[in-house]
């Protein structure tokens, strides 16, 4: 019976080995007559219609499903606003056109999506939203030349590799963690406190610039556990935690492991404060930790939806067009694609090359507010609110500007030092 | 201690879902000597078949203990009709195939289950209406609830009533029959077709059973959620002896309860360097252990061709 554990991994390692074969070939078949894209808008006669594509890769499928398809709604809802608005680039007509890939979530499936959009010739790419992906498949866009804008990917090292391909709309984790840090150990006074991450390039990213600022601002760490992104039982590791005594849990990961744990945690009697990042400050979370998420804080990246400066208008306009609300990142998505529009109108082209360095360059009003990029491409003075969940929903309770002070608790002002520094800033920010 | 009380209640209640998954697993292993990898997806079938039935009903307003029965009757209701037509369609005609073909066909099914589900339901994640308003018992500083309590004994019940049938009733009678020469069993005038089709639906019922529990407890269910429930009941079953109703119980309990001290436990006695996310590993460790030492598991017999 052992035997038939083997048969079965080695039965799937023979699946992937034949998809691998077969991609490989497909590869080889598109290196042949895939050169670099060519510059679309080259046409000499202007009236024509030009096509540029552009790439959504977002997780469409899986735990995180909900999150994706957000993404990519909000890519679609700015690719029919720009079409609706006949942009003219270099002369002609363009019109523009969503190629949206699943990536699962998944690393190597994201590397794979990558390939699959280059060679679809896309313009340009909106994705991905697990840090996770976006940092494997950021290598193969910039070898492409293709420039990537990520909606949500905050773990630092990905704006950290050098390609001058790899933006983001987000403020960081080492921008986002720190502000949960202080938020802790400042707001909400947390002395002692428990730190829980689910392994991925996010959690653990998040977990650990929140750990060093809180920890540099006095609090004592009393467990740091770790979960995967797959599983579902956390008794022992809360029971472990219970034992501590923290009057404060932090847990850096998404909503499907979020959810069940704040219920888990009811069922144990832990009365501790429950904190998190971005991944869980979804309506779903709610829904999976049901009357138990009362109370729970979580961080958002940007203004609070209802107060970014087109929140309003493009909420609206989302909730007739898709018949749902906004989960988390689609007004990011709607701004990535605007902001590359608008770099092709300045570079007067479509192509890649052309455009590539304009994007560097943007001064755009866009729904999250303004976007401008620093020179690793990073959003500059990304606000980052840190919202609670009262009633049954979420509610913003302060909103901080890295760079700035914070908005509503002036005592702050002096550890909301900037983090648009890299990544050893937290530690070192607090003197 | 109380810390290392609740850990041992976790475990418990984890080993206990474990073990009546491991009881199908391990009675249709008795019979037929078939590993039936399908199983842990015969039990998200089920908990997902709960899960929409109570959603739905539980929407229509209708009051909750009945909600509960009907998801459970449903769940039970499509688990036996899947487990019975899976045998009849992909284990019967393999019947006198060499070992490895139904195995082939079992890993075969189990895929098939799972994208299945994945086609029906969707990937995402589904929250289960909370049924059972669990209430919460405090004793020496363990936080116990009664849906807990119900899961254990529950357990135990399914495993005594499974042991009793097996023992005592005419069909149990037929079931060791055909364990022991499906031949001569036949040549006695035992159906052997229809007890193994039987086997089948009791272990179906029993998985479906199991599904639903694991949507209560934990509250969400998925279409991937049998893969890993199948890996531990299977490592449960093995661990206590597999094809041996008792041992899957023992093993399933034991197997909670090992994981449970080791997410717990496992950072403090390596001083941090194995996080609880590890646990795993201590799991399947005790299953190399046990198989190097005593391959037909603490409670098997050894059978040479089994085991």
């Amino acid at each position: 019976m052992l035997r038939a554990n083997v048969l079965r991994a080695g039965l799937s390692r023979v699946i992937g080995l034949v998809t691998g074969v077969a991609f490989a070939f497909t590869l080889s078949g598109c290196g042949q007559d895939a050169p670099p894209p060519k510059p679309k808008a080259e046409a000499p006669k202007p009236p024509a219609i030009v096509t540029v594509r552009i790439g959504s890769a977002s997780p469409l499928t899986g735990p995180q499903a909900h999150i994706g398809i957000d993404i990519r709604n909000g890519v679609q809802l700015a690719i029919e606003d720009a079409n609706a608005a006949n942009v003219e680039i270099g002369g002609s007509k363009i019109q523009f056109e969503l190629v949206a890939e699943d990536d699962e979530a998944n690393p190597t499936k994201a590397t794979t999506v990558a390939q699959k959009l280059v060679d679809a010739k896309v313009a340009a790419v909106v994705g991905h939203f697990n840090s996770g992906a976006s940092i494997p498949a950021s290598k193969i866009y910039s070898d492409a030349g293709i420039p990537q804008i990520s909606p949500s990917s905050t773990n630092p090292k990905y704006t950290l590799q050098g390609f001058k391909t790899t933006f983001r709309v987000v403020a960081h984790d080492d921008q986002q963690g720190p502000t949960l840090g202080r938020f802790a150990t400042g707001n909400l006074k947390a002395k002692a406190i428990a730190v829980i991450d689910d392994s991925t390039a996010y959690g653990q990213g998040l977990a650990d610039a929140f750990e060093a600022t809180a920890k540099a601002a006095g609090a004592k760490m009393v467990a740091r556990e770790h979960t995967t992104d797959k599983d579902n039982d956390f008794k022992a590791i809360l029971t472990k935690i219970k034992g501590k005594k923290p009057d404060l849990v932090m847990f850096g990961g998404i909503d499907p492991q979020a959810g069940p744990m704040v219920k888990q945690m009811a069922q144990l009697g832990i009365k501790a404060k429950y904190i998190g990042g971005d991944g869980m400050q979804t309506p779903n979370f709610i829904k999976l930790a049901d009357k138990y998420s009362e109370g729970v804080m979580a961080s958002m990246p940007g203004l609070p939806k209802e107060k970014m400066p087109g929140g309003k208008a493009f909420l609206e306009k989302y909730k007739t067009k898709f018949n749902a609300e906004v989960e988390l990142f689609a007004p990011m998505g709607y701004d990535a694609v605007m902001v590359f529009i608008d770099a092709m109108k300045r570079a007067g082209s479509t192509d890649p090359a052309k455009f590539l360095p304009e994007v560097g360059k943007t001064r755009l009003d866009g729904v999250i507010g303004p976007i401008a990029f620093d020179e690793k491409g990073d959003l500059v003075n990304g606000p980052i609110t840190i919202y609670v969940v009262k009633g049954g929903k979420w509610e913003p309770l302060e909103t901080v500007t890295p760079g700035g002070a914070a908005e509503a608790k002036p005592a702050e002002a002096p550890m909301a030092a900037p983090a648009d520094k890299p990544a050893a800033a937290p530690a070192a920010e607090k003197k | 201690m109380d810390i290392f009380l609740q850990q041992l209640v976790n475990g418990l209640v984890l080993g206990s879902i474990y073990a009546l998954v491991a009881l199908g697993y391990t009675m249709v292993y008795g019979i037929l000597g078939l590993i039936n990898f399908a199983h842990g997806d015969i039990c998200m079938i089920g908990a997902l078949t709960a899960l929409t039935v109570a959603q739905t009903l539980a929407a229509m307003g209708l009051p909750l203990p009945l909600v509960l029965l009907l998801s459970v009757l449903a769940a039970v209701l499509v688990c036996i009709a899947l487990g019975v037509s899976i045998e009849r369609v992909a284990y019967r005609p393999l019947r006198h195939a060499p070992r490895l073909a139904p195995l082939i066909t079992a890993i075969g099914v189990s895929i098939l289950l799972q994208y299945s589900a994945a086609l029906i339901w969707g990937k995402q994640y589904f929250s289960m209406p909370e049924l059972v308003k669990p209430s919460e018992i405090a004793l020496a500083g363990v936080h116990l609830t009664d849906l807990q309590v119900f899961i254990f004994i529950l357990a135990c019940t399914v495993m005594a009533g499974l042991l009793w049938f097996i023992r005592s009733s005419r069909m149990g009678r037929a079931m060791r029959a055909t364990e022991q020469n499906p031949e001569v069993a036949g040549l006695m005038g035992v159906d052997v077709n229809r007890v193994i089709a039987f086997t089948f639906l009791l272990g179906s019922a029993i998985g479906a059973v199991a599904g639903v529990m694991v949507v209560l407890y934990y509250g969400i269910g998925h279409y991937f959620m049998g893969f890993m429930l199948g890996l531990k009941a299977f490592t449960a079953a093995v661990l206590g002896g597999i094809g041996n109703v008792a041992g899957a119980m023992l093993g399933g309990l034991l197997l909670g309860v090992i994981e449970s001290l080791a997410a717990g436990y496992i950072g403090d006695l390596t001083g941090g360097v194995l996080g609880s996310n590890y646990r795993d590993i201590f799991a399947f460790l005790v299953l190399i252990l046990v198989l190097v030492f005593r391959p037909s598991g603490i409670m098997g017999q050894h059978t040479g061709d089994r085991a």
